[in-house]
């Protein structure tokens, strides 16, 4: 049987800023339908990777494919289409200030569907209840702590009910209850839609609950060191560095 | 005392400066033609479909821009009358020719000073709002949510703004030439004792109506002028803090400065035309 087309795909990606290359010659493949989370430390690029796959930024060099089509040389009416085949979570948040909480889930709904309004109103109560927010549909970001605004920004990235997310860091700033929650409500979209999630996290718990695969960055070589099941990484790296990130360990104090 | 070597070293400094005033001027110019280009683009698909501009953010900007200013609008512009009073009586009392006081307040409230004035009040108003505004979003990855939604920022941030002050900033100038003009009437009446009738009579003589509209298109350039470089330095501020605040700020120099370029402009073929 002939292999199905890799959600998204990564050739050769050299990325950064004005003259700084941030991480060079990447390549990977993601096959839909699964969890993948990136890490790495603090800095080594995690998010910079995240908007050149989303299309934000362009490469030095290389392609990003995403369900076969490149976003790198897409035209900007073609890349709009096929930005709003996913979902992004920021890791601030980025809900519009002078917009509602209600507001901020319907907008891509009143942008894209033609749904009607009590409709519309119905499907943002529904993604705002599945992050726990029902009841705050009046409310403006600026009303909500760091963790209800992550929330609602899930809740929005999920509006559409599209079959590629990406997150960028969604557990930070949550507490332990609401961030296993998160992790139940990934698992549960993930059986419910089908979807493929990219994950930027810190959390190593969430990491080993949820995550098919992982790509750990690394800093100093601008690139991917591993890649693979948490899980086996954790046992079975032969890199000690990343053996130690997923121990938790620091290798600065047992040297 | 200073030597000549100083001299020629503190001149070589000065005509860098100049040198490079002028290519910043030069680089604003491109940059705003270039988003000029992208906001045409936007206007025209308004154009076509009007039921996909953000009524309520537009409506929202009006209010902001518009009825928020007016109490600083009549204040300021009820004191340029009267100034322009006080200067021109002097002067007209000299030759005896105080009835002319009419027609020189009103026709220069009208061709100049009045859009002049609320386009100086809606710069520091909405202008560095505008900017603090979209330059906060672009820290708060606001901007790229929006694109990455497939909403284009420059009809979902600027096209409101600019509709509310494309129809705000001509009824404010209306508002401050009326009462421009009645500022000029205080000091008539009181400074040189003209009855009111004949104040009104020569100031509605004096104004044509092509000079009155001359005076609004004026102030539709100035709107159009103010909110495209509010928008664009909010679009290009630094990431942080700071860079809002300096996208503010820039945003009053510059917008300032091309006012009164524009201003000059419009007013040199208006005299070519005879008004
Ligand atoms: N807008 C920018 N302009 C220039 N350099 C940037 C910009 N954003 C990030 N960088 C640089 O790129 C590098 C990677 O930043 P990035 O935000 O991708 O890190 P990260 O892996 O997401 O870190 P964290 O885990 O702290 O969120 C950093 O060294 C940073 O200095
Ligand atoms: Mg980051």
């Amino acid at each position: 049987m002939e292999k199905a087309l890799p959600i998204v795909e990564v050739c050769n990606l050299t990325i950064g800023y004005g003259e700084n290359i941030v991480l060079k010659d990447l390549s990977f493949a993601i096959d839909r339908g699964g969890i993948c989370t990136i890490l790495g430390g603090s800095g080594c690029g995690k998010s910079t990777l995240l908007k050149h796959l989303i299309g934000l930024y362009r490469p030095f060099s290389g392609d990003i494919m995403i369900q076969g089509r490149s976003i790198v040389t897409a035209t900007p009416k073609e890349k709009d289409l096929m930005m709003r085949g996913f979902g992004v979570t920021y890791q601030s948040g980025a809900l519009f200030g002078s917009l509602t909480l209600l507001e901020n889930v319907m907008l891509p709904l009143e942008e894209f569907t033609a749904m009607t309004r009590p409709q519309r109103i119905a499907a943002a109560r529904e993604k705002l209840a599945m992050v726990e927010l029902d009841g705050f549909d009046n409310y403006y970001p600026a009303e909500l702590s760091g963790g209800m605004r992550k929330r609602a920004g899930l809740a929005r990235a999920l509006a559409l009910e599209p079959e590629l997310l990406f997150f960028d860091e969604p557990s930070a700033g949550l507490d332990p209850l609401t961030s296993a929650d998160l992790d139940r409500l990934i698992l549960h979209l993930k059986d419910k839609l089908g979807a493929t999630f990219i994950i930027v996290t810190h959390e190593l718990d969430s990491i080993f609950a949820i995550a098919d695969r992982c790509l750990i960055l690394d800093k100093r070589t601008k690139g991917v060191v591993a890649d693979g099941d948490p899980r086996e990484l954790r046992e079975k790296s032969a890199n000690p560095w990343v053996k130690s990130f997923l121990n938790r360990n620091n290798l600065r104090y047992c040297n | 005392m200073s030597m000549p070597f100083d001299i020629d070293q503190r001149m070589e400094g000065r005509i860098e400066d100049v040198g490079s005033f002028v290519q910043n001027i030069v680089n604003d110019l491109i940059r705003m033609v270039i988003f000029t280009g992208e906001l045409t683009l936007v206007v025209w698909d308004a154009v076509r479909h009007p039921r996909r501009i953000r009524r309520r953010e537009t409506l929202y900007y009006m209010d902001m821009c518009g009825t928020d200013a007016v109490p600083i609008v009549v204040m300021i512009c009820i004191l340029m009358g009267i100034i322009l009073g006080f200067q021109s009586a002097m002067q007209l009392q000299k030759y005896g020719g105080d009835v002319f006081i009419a027609d020189f307040v009103s026709l220069v409230i009208v061709k100049e000073m009045g859009p002049l004035m609320v386009a100086m009040i809606c710069t520091g108003r909405a202008g560095s709002a505008f900017a603090a505004e979209i330059g906060t979003m672009k820290v708060g990855e606001e901007l790229d949510a929006l694109r990455t939604m497939g909403l284009n920022p420059v009809r979902f941030l600027v096209l409101p703004k600019l509709l509310a002050m494309l129809l705000v900033m001509p009824l404010l100038t209306v508002f401050g030439d009326i009462v421009g003009i009645f500022g000029g009437m205080i000091i008539a009446v009181l400074k040189l004792g003209l009855p009111v009738v004949v104040y009104y009579n020569r100031a509605t003589a004096a104004i044509t109506p092509l000079a009155f509209l001359l005076g609004l298109l004026k102030s539709f350039v100035f709107a159009f002028i103010i909110t495209v470089i509010g928008c664009r330095r909010g679009f290009s501020a630094g990431n942080d803090a700071q860079g809002v605040g300096r996208a503010a700020t820039s945003t009053v120099v510059s917008a300032i400065f091309w006012i009164v370029i524009a201003d000059f402009v419009l007013t040199f073929f208006y005299s070519m035309i005879g008004e």
